[in-house]
């Protein structure tokens, strides 16, 4: 490509400007991140023989476990919630919409801490301990036991996956009308019902702008749950914190959680790629750039 | 089953305060293409956009193929026809969009296949024959597997032909279907549009491309301020217009 016709001129090899700011502020930052590793590694009783011997301890990967699946389920409930709110508060039903905005706004606006305990609580509110579930003002159908139905997970399931909710509906609701109208049309135009047209055209579309955000808010729940330590549910924090409770290694068991915590949202990070991949097909010319072309990409200057 | 495929009675249509269709009367006859000319802001958009009840009508009445549009008449009293029965309604008349609405995450072939598998429950197989017959009628046989984003305007508009064109429809609207394309494509897409007026097809264009109208069109309408201003064939009204609106708006765009 370079100089092999006749006549063209000389590929332009000039000297780059010299830029001292940028060699004394890697300097300074290579000796702080050097001194902080010295801490670690030597002079300090971080002790990384007791890290090592808790970090597949039993206990801790019991409560990795309790992270793990009350994090999924929360999320699913999370985004099942939120479809749901945000296409009522999308639809022309005034009463719909306004239970949508409702629902937002509670829990939105409530720490979760207060919403997880208060789900715990709640079952001091029935008389006797018994759900009466039926007609509204009319008879009751069911008489479960509370203590039954509310476990500790499921409070903390409600707890963390109603909140989730909250959020998702306004990510959903953001995905759906980010699509634009003319899609709607050329759709009905075809004839195309209206779960149709959600279904094959406008939600394949709405994903691209829902998965970020919710790639973020899963990580956020991977972490949020351990909030869910304060009812005692049995995830990683509550575990840990069992632990360093008897014999004191306070430090060293945060730092085995906080590698765990570290694996877990690691993992999430591959599955958003690849979903993000499958639903960012024909948005771009340039289509499926490997996950090493892309990394390599990103170390490389623009131009 | 009668000659006339589309007829307006006294159509009115209004956003707000702003009436855009202040009643127009009009008829397209069976293989018939038409086309709508008139500056913008005119209505003729609009209209086309009440045939497949894109935009519903505050007032008249509008039939197509001797049907109401989007309602039932019965005792003197109007019902409104359930979203079902609209959308079984749309899927006999195509539209061709300014913005040609390609679905993007879908390749050429998928557009053209989704609706007649989603919507007239073809097979597969049958769906992909008829599509890909389509597509190389409007010139894209080598495209069956590019996204609308590695095609160019001429192109995508050609898909969203064959797209159309794929649910069998006796009717097909054209919203200005080379308005957002650059000169040089313009042509493609005017040829083939120009092969389905000779197949039969009924035909509504809503165009600014006179040339194509004198040589297609078997009647033209010119429409201004939400009226019908003077229809009739092109070498009336493009040759000898009446109006002095007519003479002015040709004046300005030949």
């Amino acid at each position: 490509m370079t100089g092999s016709e006749p006549g063209r001129p000389e590929d332009i090899r000039a000297v780059p400007v010299r830029r001292p700011g940028r060699w004394i502020a890697a300097v300074i930052t290579l000796v702080i991140a050097a001194s902080l590793i010295r801490f670690a590694v030597t002079d300090s009783a971080v002790g990384w023989g007791t890290v090592g011997h808790y970090m597949f301890n039993s206990v801790i990967l019991h409560g990795v476990i309790g992270t793990v699946y009350l994090s999924l389920a929360a999320m699913a409930l999370g985004i099942i919630l939120g479809v749901i709110a945000a296409v009522m508060r999308l639809s022309p039903n005034p009463i719909l919409k306004s239970v949508s905005w409702l629902y937002i706004f509670f829990f939105r606006g409530t720490p979760l801490l207060v919403q997880i305990t208060f789900w715990y609580a709640i079952t001091a509110l029935f008389p006797h301990n018994i759900i009466a579930i039926g007609i509204p003002f009319g008879p009751a159908l069911f008489h479960p036991d509370a203590n039954v139905i509310i476990t500790i997970f499921v409070a903390a399931l409600l707890g963390l996956g109603v909140n989730e909710g909250a959020y998702m509906a306004e990510i959903v609701r953001a995905g759906i009308i980010s699509v634009p109208e003319g899609q709607t049309e050329a759709a009905e135009s075809l004839g195309l019902s209206r779960m149709q047209l959600m279904r094959r055209i406008v939600l394949p579309q709405a994903m691209r702008v829902i998965l970020p955000p919710t790639g973020n808010e899963f990580i956020s729940m991977l972490k949020n749950s351990s909030l869910a330590s304060i009812i005692a549910f049995t995830e990683l924090y509550f575990e840990s914190q069992a632990i360093y409770s008897t014999n004191y290694k306070t430090v060293q068991l945060l730092i085995v959680e906080s590698i765990w915590y570290l694996m877990l949202t690691s993992v999430l990070y591959v599955g958003q790629y690849f979903l993000e991949r499958k639903f960012g097909q024909g948005f771009s010319r340039s289509e499926r750039a490997t996950m090493k072309e892309r990394w390599l990409a990103r170390g490389a200057p623009t131009r | 089953m009668s000659d006339v495929m589309v007829k307006a009675e006294a159509v009115h249509k209004r956003f707000g305060a702003n009436e855009v269709l202040k009643g127009i009367d009009l008829t397209v006859d069976r293989g018939e293409v038409m086309c709508l000319l008139g500056p913008s802001g005119s209505g003729k958009s609009t209209f086309l956009r009440c045939i497949n009840h894109l935009e519903r009508i505050n007032a008249g009445r509008l039939w197509v193929d001797g049907e109401l549009v989007g309602y039932r008449e019965a005792n003197g009293k109007l019902y409104e026809l359930h979203e079902r029965i609209v959308a079984s309604k749309r899927r006999e008349i195509g539209m061709v969009f300014q913005q040609f609405n390609l679905f993007p995450h879908m390749t050429a072939l998928e557009n053209v296949t989704l609706a007649q598998t989603e919507v007239l429950k073809r097979g597969r197989s049958d769906a992909r024959i008829r599509a890909c017959e389509l597509l190389d009628r409007v010139g894209l046989g080598d495209k069956y597997d590019a996204h609308p984003v590695a095609l160019s305007g001429g192109q995508q508009q050609r898909v969203a032909i064959a797209r159309a064109l794929a649910m069998d429809p006796k009717l097909m609207l054209f919203d200005e279907p080379t308005s957002a394309l650059d000169p040089e494509l313009v042509g493609d897409v005017l040829d083939v549009m120009r092969d389905l007026a000779r197949s039969g097809m009924t035909m509504i264009v809503v165009t600014h491309e006179i040339g194509f109208a004198r040589e297609v069109a078997d009647t033209v309408v010119f429409m201004d301020g939400g009226v019908v201003v003077e229809t009739g064939p092109p070498a009336e009204v493009l040759g000898a217009p009446k109006h002095e609106r007519t003479r002015s708006f040709l004046s300005k765009v030949l």
